[in-house]
């Protein structure tokens, strides 16, 4: 059975080509994929992420809860809605799923997880909770909307109310507040995103998504489907779960070393795994590739190097390059001339620091 | 969607094929096939010269989402491709049945022609794949 989000109809109205994604029926493009994804980098493009799961965390032991349940430290959180990027590890150190955790207060955080981990998400946080007496709640009568492009806050800005638009639009990188949008309708609005662009990711509740999306449009977002938010989320150097990382493979070998917070004393879940694979040596390591030829970087290609074989995680033609860039994981050390087998036939291809492209500009030596 | 011209023959995997006046065979791939692929960015050309036969893989068209090799509904051996695909793949996206030609073919028997779905069961094909 498939699931829907609220915003169905509507994209099926829009002309959506719909692909099933994680048991969601959702929107892969409404025409050309790489339009939208030009739209994002050159204006503002919609998502409708409403597939998402988001589950709020309460109780007096929550923030000491997530010390334990994240590899990321929730002590860097101080303010309200404030929002931090963390990794959710597995006793040896495998990632169960990536996740932002947001502060309401003391006695309530907010998490969003992916659609595809939903149910051993919500098995493995309501296990490890118990102990803490924390209250697992997850919200499905929320849909979210995100709005991602160089023009996308101010787009946003123009539908709040009035008393709302100043507030708002002071709000920093990985923070949120609530404000109201058309009609008084409640909005959670958060300055985060997975293009590699400034914008919003906008939680509110279902029954207002249509409203809320059809002003976005009137305002001039362009609705824009999973495909390009997959190539826009691939140029920024973002990972994607179960693609790039899983559970068997740990942060160190994912690029997410600097998710990890080795913090004096704070006993999370995974941290004695991941302390003594340090120690060992991490044997794989991700990189960037970049294919200066003519042909498409794709997931499971086989990747030749010096030290032996890798492979293709994500990888895509970048609409922003014009040429195909990919993540691998290869054997750690100096890895030589790096080629890809592309069908049959040994391909060169550049080692490079990602991300690909930031704020709508290709990076330098990519 | 546009309409599929009726001078077309196709294979069951969404190549066109079509018969030129000289007595040669253009061949590309359908308007359905171009949308279900999406935005396409790259066409590995089959080399002129080259003994096709039918059913086999000769090409490949990459689009963002998925690479996918093009069989040839056709035996023989290739006479042109469409070089305008090195630069413009996207030449595809826009018109499939005519700028979009991939490769022209000159048959080593027609007869094969016969084995093609016409444009009405090829309307049926897709029809029925889309339910």
């Amino acid at each position: 059975m498939t699931e829907k989000t609220v915003l169905n109809a509507t994209h099926r109205a829009l002309g959506a080509r719909m692909v099933d994604f994680g048991g969601w029926d959702m929107p892969i493009n409404y025409g050309s994929q790489i339009e939208e994804h030009h739209a994002v980098r050159r204006d503002a493009g919609m998502f409708d992420v409403s597939h998402m799961t988001v589950i709020d965390l309460h109780g007096a032991r929550t923030r000491e809860f997530l010390r334990h349940l994240l590899a990321n430290s929730v002590d860097k959180l101080k303010v309200q809605g404030k929002a931090l990027y963390s990794c959710m590890l597995n006793e040896n150190g495998g990632v169960i799923d990536d996740l932002i955790v947001y502060l309401f207060d003391e006695q309530h955080f907010r998490l969003v997880v992916n659609a595809g981990t939903r149910a051993k998400d919500l098995a493995w946080i309501e296990r490890q909770a118990k102990t803490f007496d924390v209250e697992v709640k997850e919200r499905p009568e929320f849909a979210m909307i995100a709005v991602q492009g160089p023009n996308a806050r101010a787009k946003v800005l123009g539908l709040l109310h009035e008393v709302d638009r100043a507030r708002i639009e002071k709000l920093g990188k990985f923070a949120a507040a609530a404000a109201q949008g058309p009609h008084g309708m409640p909005l959670f609005i958060a300055r985060t995103g997975y293009t590699g662009e400034d914008g919003f990711e906008i939680i509110l509740p279902a029954e207002h998504a249509v409203a809320w999306w059809e002003a976005l449009a009137a305002a001039g977002v362009a609705p824009a489907g999973l495909g390009a938010r997959d190539t826009l989320r691939l140029e920024a150097g973002m990972n994607l779960y179960g693609q790039d990382m899983d559970e068997t493979v740990s942060p160190w070998e994912a690029n997410l070393g600097w998710t990890i917070a080795l913090d004096e004393g704070r006993n999370f879940i995974g941290r004695a795994a991941l302390e003594k694979q340090k120690a060992e040596g991490v044997k794989r390591v991700m990189v960037g590739l970049v294919l200066d030829e003519k042909g498409v970087l794709r997931h499971e290609q086989k990747v030749l190097t010096a030290n032996g074989e890798g492979e293709i995680l994500s990888g895509s033609f970048a609409p922003t390059l014009n040429k195909a860039v990919a993540f691998a994981r290869i054997p750690a050390g100096e890895p030589g001339d790096v080629r890809v087998d592309i069908r049959g036939r040994e391909v060169p291809v550049r080692v490079v620091k990602y991300p690909f492209v930031r704020d709508g500009k290709p990076q330098e030596g990519i | 969607m546009s309409e599929i011209p009726g001078d077309l023959k196709f294979n069951k995997s969404h190549e066109w094929a079509r018969v030129e006046d000289d007595g040669n065979i253009r061949v590309g791939i359908s308007d359905h096939a171009q949308s279900a692929l999406g935005d396409l960015v790259y066409v590995e050309l089959p080399e002129i010269g080259a003994n096709v036969q039918a059913g086999h893989g000769v090409a490949v068209v990459e689009s963002v989402k998925a690479a996918s090799d093009i069989y040839s509904p056709i035996s023989g051996e290739v006479l042109a491709v469409n070089e305008l695909l090195n630069d413009s793949p996207e030449t595809i996206n826009e018109d499939a049945y005519e700028a979009g030609w991939i490769f022209l073919v000159k048959p080593s028997n027609k007869a094969e022609m016969d084995e093609l779905l016409d444009a009405d069961a090829y309307a049926e094909l897709i029809e029925n794949e889309d339910h």
